[in-house]
């Protein structure tokens, strides 16, 4: 018997991201902005999603979105209600969206055809830590946290904030009631991710939205 | 999960060994759990050509490029993205996310008969066959 050691330097997550390789060359060629919203469950993704598609539509853009959950379709109900094409992903189970369950919904997804988007969100499942290691093909991965989760999140989660390229600070207009320091939440979302993008919103008054619509814009133009 | 397969492949080149050790190299950003893993990984493995190997799990730290030093550096932990010499914040990350099987340590069967019995030689047989149809 021979003992012997086989190099294989193989990436646990390759089919994943060979799949997320191919999918960012599928949103390229159709010229769409392609979104990743990431964030504990409760944080507010739905409703700060609900009012970016409205606004946005609003504003004549062509925008439509993916929605990650384990059960149920509330949440694409609730986001169909701002006019834009929008479809469940139900992981049953699974706490993260995988490029695989990305590519398969757009394949057959008769609503929308990805040529015809500026603008595709994808709101993952409510979770901070294993999407942070699926690659969707994402040109933009967004961070929210809101004001009532506690300012370190993002020294509890660095994987996940520290591969962000933006962050949204959602709920802003209960910060005050909540004792929220906002100080506290920038320094900490800055000492994981230097220099990112920092959004600080309220979905029910719309304070921050037009900022973070600007920044679409400017990211869609950049990019698609 | 992926770990088992992709190690079960590799074994296609060595038919009849036998799995010892399974070496990663996961990055300090990795997400990874140790304990977990070392728990999954008796369960995934079961009945599976890797059952009863070690797993060993090599730790990487961050590495950042920092500009103002010009050079690569070493992160104590992820609390902090700051080059721990000259303190200026840097985000350019040359280290950190790894998840890989970097490689496996194999008992190969011998050759020409050296351990006729057990599953291994039997699927040596096997696999003659089928190719020789």
């Amino acid at each position: 018997m021979t003992t012997r050691i086989v190099e294989l330097r193989r990436g646990i997550l390759k089919k994943n991201d060979e799949l997320a390789a191919e999918l960012r060359l599928r949103y390229a060629a159709a010229g769409a902005l392609v979104l990743n919203l990431v964030s504990s469950p409760g944080t507010g993704k739905t409703a700060f999603l609900e009012r970016t598609l409205r606004e946005l539509l609003a504003r004549g853009s062509r925008a439509a979105a993916l929605v990650g959950d384990l059960e149920t379709d509330n949440d694409a109900r609730r986001l169909a209600a701002s006019g834009a094409p929008v479809r469940q992903i139900n992981t049953h189970g699974i706490c993260h969206l995988d490029a695989d369950m990305i590519g398969k919904h757009l394949d057959n997804w008769e609503a929308v055809d990805l040529a015809q988007l500026d603008y595709l969100f994808i709101e993952n499942v409510g979770n901070l830590v294993c999407p942070a290691s699926y690659d969707l093909g994402e040109k933009i991965r967004v961070a929210l946290l809101s004001v009532t989760e506690g300012e370190d999140k993002p020294l509890k989660y660095p994987t996940l904030f520290n591969s962000a390229d933006a962050a949204v600070i959602t709920k802003m207009d209960i910060a005050a009631p909540c004792g929220f320091d906002r100080e506290a939440a920038v320094r900490n979302i800055n000492e994981i991710r230097p220099g990112i993008r920092i959004f600080e919103t309220s979905s029910k008054t719309g304070a921050g939205m037009d900022e973070w619509l600007t920044y679409l814009a400017e990211a869609r133009l950049r990019h698609a | 999960m992926s770990i088992v397969e992709t190690v079960t492949e590799s074994l296609a080149a060595y038919p009849g060994a036998t799995v010892k050790e399974v070496r990663l190299r996961v990055g300090a950003l990795a997400a990874v759990e140790e304990e977990s893993l070392q728990f999954c990984f008796g369960m995934a493995t079961e009945g599976s050509p890797v059952a009863g190997a070690r797993l060993v799990v090599n730790r990487l730290p961050v590495i950042l490029h920092c500009a103002p030093c010009g050079k690569d550096v070493e992160l104590a932990g992820v609390q902090s993205f700051r080059c721990p010499e000259c303190g200026v914040q840097a985000s350019d990350l040359r280290q950190g996310r790894e998840l890989e099987i970097e490689a496996i340590e194999i008992d190969e069967a011998e050759p020409n008969g050296g351990e006729p019995s057990g599953a291994g030689a039997a699927m040596q047989t096997g696999s003659a066959q089928e190719a020789g149809k």
